[in-house]
């Protein structure tokens, strides 16, 4: 592993760095999450904070925030130890945070959510002022009196990023700023970024995408199970370089067996959605309209698409967790499915894996064992009489463990007890064991590190490769081209019409989920938003 | 039927509906911080027990409103304890603090069933008060009366119009979010439910000291339940609350009167008729809102623990 320290000298000439923190230990009781970090940011700079899930990248920035306090070790700023007992005090020193899942209020209007955080005093007028004022200096432009719900997941970034900005942070720390952003919008954000360091702000920086932290930062803290593993300057490495300090082995490359490579039209079609149709389901939800798809034996079919934009009701309608209104409208194996429920669907062969790890695929209360039970009781023969094979049930999920190397304690422990991309090797690895002719996975990789990604990404384009018909629903555009053989858009319930994975490009398909009515002549040979 | 005739009637739906409107205010404001207290009853209950004791002890209905507001505090501070400090269940707990303020009230109000009281001194102001048509009912009320629509008021420009009501509401909307961001959370959540208890304390003691100035055990008769039921017909809007009070009191009256008249319905029919009232505004309500947000507090009723 290479460790190249490079220390570029400080932007304002005083020696100290902004803000440092040595030092740092965090137990939450026997675990570990934080163990003896150090970590110095200085003013004008774009630090990179990488690792994977787990490696104590959130407990350390809750720590620098105030929201945690460490068990061991000092903050500084400008060399002075200071004391972060809440984010209030955290902020009055000038630190700032954008936080990952959004903490906004979603029944509250865009200026409720700003005047939160804003001091005593501030008149409605006046902070309507500052926002406009803020947004012109940063091409951030807000709706003040639209509630979030109503929002887009880039709008509530601004929001977030507005608030922080209003109270002249000297430190600014992003969480995963670009998850949730179609490529437009995260270019846009960079522009922003980089305006901040060049006035000689901090940033703190955490993303899992490489290329963005080669493209913005100068320097990098990598840590691994709660250390710090490296650091170097991410201009002068590779994205594999880097990911190989963050997993400490090599991140293997994606082996693309015969699937992708044979024509995807030498398989029979096995998933069929003719003129699917719902109405939202809810509140926050989305409709679908005219949804035509068509999925082979042996590919990988990929929807891309920006949260929100009817994924979750394509899965639910896909899975029969919504039942569409003809059963023309799902086939399954050319069997009419769309008025059957979940377990008639497995039956006809199918297999889902949900977005939502904790709470949908697994029950987090409930034994690895006893999941196993609730997602293939209907199909593997793990109950008799209505009694539960405990042994068969046991035996399955072993091999499931087995099968995808997931890292657990215990011989049978509960679901909620392993880290995310454990569970998630779980759950996939649950469904694929059963040999499904067709599998529905929804955010495949989701919040999960490099080692299990690629894992479970291999495991998708193994289970095409052996004939299986693959639905993967995914914000992770990157994600998409190393595995689907073509590309769907999802934009506001619609599908745009399926490309083959050669024939597009990143920057199309980017614009597509945008919603962008304007497609470049040349990228892609039919329009945005119509079904085929 | 003559304007003094219809002023006599406003005037009971008035006195009916003022501690339904004092009780849920208070609920209102605990729930809008996301904290639902099932126990309304239990304390409006032994607000009217000890407010009527304090009132016999000491002679005056003031201290006896404010003791019966201070027995209702403290019964929510006990239920404070459990949920907003131990995450404990809310429901559950709600529930045991009605069991517990019955069992409670009986125990206080025993040595003092069977005594009376002045009722609350009204509004007296020459002229005004006499004014035909109106006057008993603008300006001829007891200060309950007045306090319950002057608390509506303070809530609702607490609510909409300073920094603490909007911290409050944003943590009943969501409270990760809000203490992501270093809001105190649970302390809000704790003063919350102390002021809804004290409403509630406050409202049993108008029972006891002035609509019907005696005590008897269970005198409150449900209009805990009624409170909570209305600020779920207002959804939590201090503004349709105190027109859902009106309407429920007027039903409470209209009960009365029907069975006088001896009209063919029955009693108990009518005094559905606030909850079957509810269950037709939650429908209208949510049939009203189907592009987005929610009308309830998003966080009503979750627990929550922060870990530092």
């Amino acid at each position: 592993m290479t460790i190249a320290a490079t220390e570029p000298t400080p932007a304002s000439g005083d020696p100290r760095p902004l803000f440092g923190a040595y030092g740092i230990v965090k137990r939450f009781g026997a675990f570990i999450a934080n163990d003896r970090i150090d970590l110095e940011i200085r003013a004008g700079e774009i630090h990179a904070l990488l690792g994977e899930n787990g490696a104590g990248k959130s407990t350390l920035m809750k720590i620098l925030y105030g929201l945690l306090e460490p068990t061991e070790g000092v903050v500084t700023h400008r060399g002075e130890t200071v004391r972060l007992a809440s984010p209030e005090a955290a902020r009055r020193l000038g630190i700032g945070m954008v936080f990952q899942h959004f903490s906004l209020c979603e029944n509250l209007t865009v200026a409720e959510n700003i005047a939160l955080v804003m001091g005593k005093g501030l008149g409605r007028r006046a902070l309507a002022d500052r926002i406009a004022a803020l947004g012109r200096t940063y091409g951030l432009h807000l709706d003040l009196d639209r509630p979030v719900w109503s929002l887009s997941a880039g709008e509530r970034q601004r929001i977030e990023i507005v608030r922080c900005l209003l109270q002249d942070p000297k430190l600014v720390i992003l969480d995963e700023p670009t998850s949730v952003l179609t490529p437009g919008e995260a270019e846009n954000l960079f522009a922003v970024l980089e305006r901040l360091r060049d006035e000689g702000r901090a940033l703190l920086y955490i993303s899992h995408r490489l290329d963005e932290v080669r493209r913005l930062c100068a320097r990098a803290t990598i840590l691994r199970g709660g250390r710090v593993v490296g650091a170097c300057d991410p201009r002068t490495e590779s994205a594999g370089s880097l990911a190989a300090m963050m997993v400490g082995e090599e991140v293997r490359a994606l082996t693309r067996a015969a699937a992708p490579a044979r024509s995807p039209l030498a398989g029979p079609e096995r998933l069929r959605l003719d003129r699917l149709s719902l109405p939202a389901p809810g509140l926050h939800a989305t409709g679908l309209r005219d949804i035509s798809l068509g999925v082979r034996g042996g590919e990988i079919f990929g929807i891309a698409g920006i949260a929100g934009n009817g994924q979750s009701e394509l899965f639910a309608a896909l899975s029969g967790e919504a039942r569409a209104p003809e059963d023309g409208a799902v086939c399954i194996d050319g069997t009419p499915a769309g008025r059957l429920d979940i377990n008639a669907r497995r039956r006809l062969g199918a297999a889902f894996v949900p977005e939502e790890r904790n709470g949908h695929a697994a029950a987090p209360g409930l034994s690895l064992s006893e999941n196993a039970v609730l997602s293939r009781y209907a199909t593997a023969s793990l109950t008799r009489f209505g009694l539960v094979r405990r042994a068969a049930a046991r035996a399955l999920a072993a091999r499931v463990i087995e099968a995808f190397d997931v890292r657990k304690t215990g011989p049978d422990p509960a679901a909620g007890t392993l880290s995310g991309g454990n569970l998630q090797k779980f759950v996939v690895g649950r469904e694929i064991l059963a040999e499904p002719g067709v599998l529905v996975v929804d955010q495949p990789t989701w919040g999960v590190d490099a080692a299990a990604a690629a894992r479970i990404r291999q495991a998708l384009i193994d289970l095409a490769a052996r004939g299986s018909a693959i639905l993967v629903i995914s914000q992770d555009l990157d994600e998409l081209f190393a595995i689907a053989g073509s590309i769907a858009v999802l934009q506001a319930g619609t599908l745009s019409r399926a490309v083959p994975r050669a024939e597009t490009s990143r920057e199309a398909v980017g614009l597509l989920m945008g919603g962008h009515p304007v497609v470049p002549p040349g990228r892609i040979r039919e329009g945005a938003a119509h079904a085929t | 039927m003559t304007l003094d005739m219809v002023q006599m009637i406003l005037v009971t739906v008035l006195t009916a509906a003022t501690p339904l409107i004092i009780a849920a205010i208070g609920e209102l404001v605990v729930e809008r911080a996301g904290v639902l207290n099932l126990g309304v009853e239990g304390m409006m209950i032994c607000g009217a027990a000890v407010g009527f004791a304090a009132a016999i002890e000491t002679g005056s209905t003031l201290l006896g409103a404010l003791a019966g507001a201070g027995a209702g505090l403290g019964l929510a501070a006990l239920f404070g304890l459990l949920t907003v400090g131990l995450a404990a269940n809310q429901v559950a707990s709600g529930l045991a603090l009605t069991i517990l303020g019955l069992g409670l009230s009986g125990l206080v109000g025993a040595p003092y069933v069977g005594l009376k009281r002045d009722p609350a001194p009204h509004l007296e102001i020459p002229v005004l008060s006499d004014l035909p048509g109106i006057g008993r009912l603008l300006f001829g009320q007891d200060a309950f009366v007045y306090a319950g629509l002057a608390l509506t008021c303070a809530v609702s420009w607490f609510l909409w119009r300073t920094r603490g009501g909007l911290i409050l509401r944003a943590i009943g909307d969501d409270h990760t979010a809000t203490h992501a961001l270093g809001l105190p959370v649970r302390q809000l959540r704790f003063l919350a439910v102390l002021f809804g208890g004290a409403c509630a304390g406050l409202a049993g003691s108008y029972l006891s000291l002035a609509y019907t100035p005696f005590w008897a055990p269970a005198m409150t008769a449900g209009r805990g339940w009624i409170a909570l039921a209305l600020v779920v017909f207002a959804s939590w809007r201090p503004a349709r609350l105190v027109a859902g009070a009106i309407l429920f009191g007027g039903a409470t009256v209209l009960q009365l009167h029907a069975q006088a008249a001896s009209i063919g319905l029955p009693g108990q029919a009518l005094s559905a008729l606030p909850y079957v009232a509810t269950i037709v505004a939650l429908v209208l309500l949510s049939l009203g809102r189907r592009q987005g947000g929610s009308l309830a507090p998003a966080a009503l009723g979750r627990d929550f623990t922060p870990h530092r």
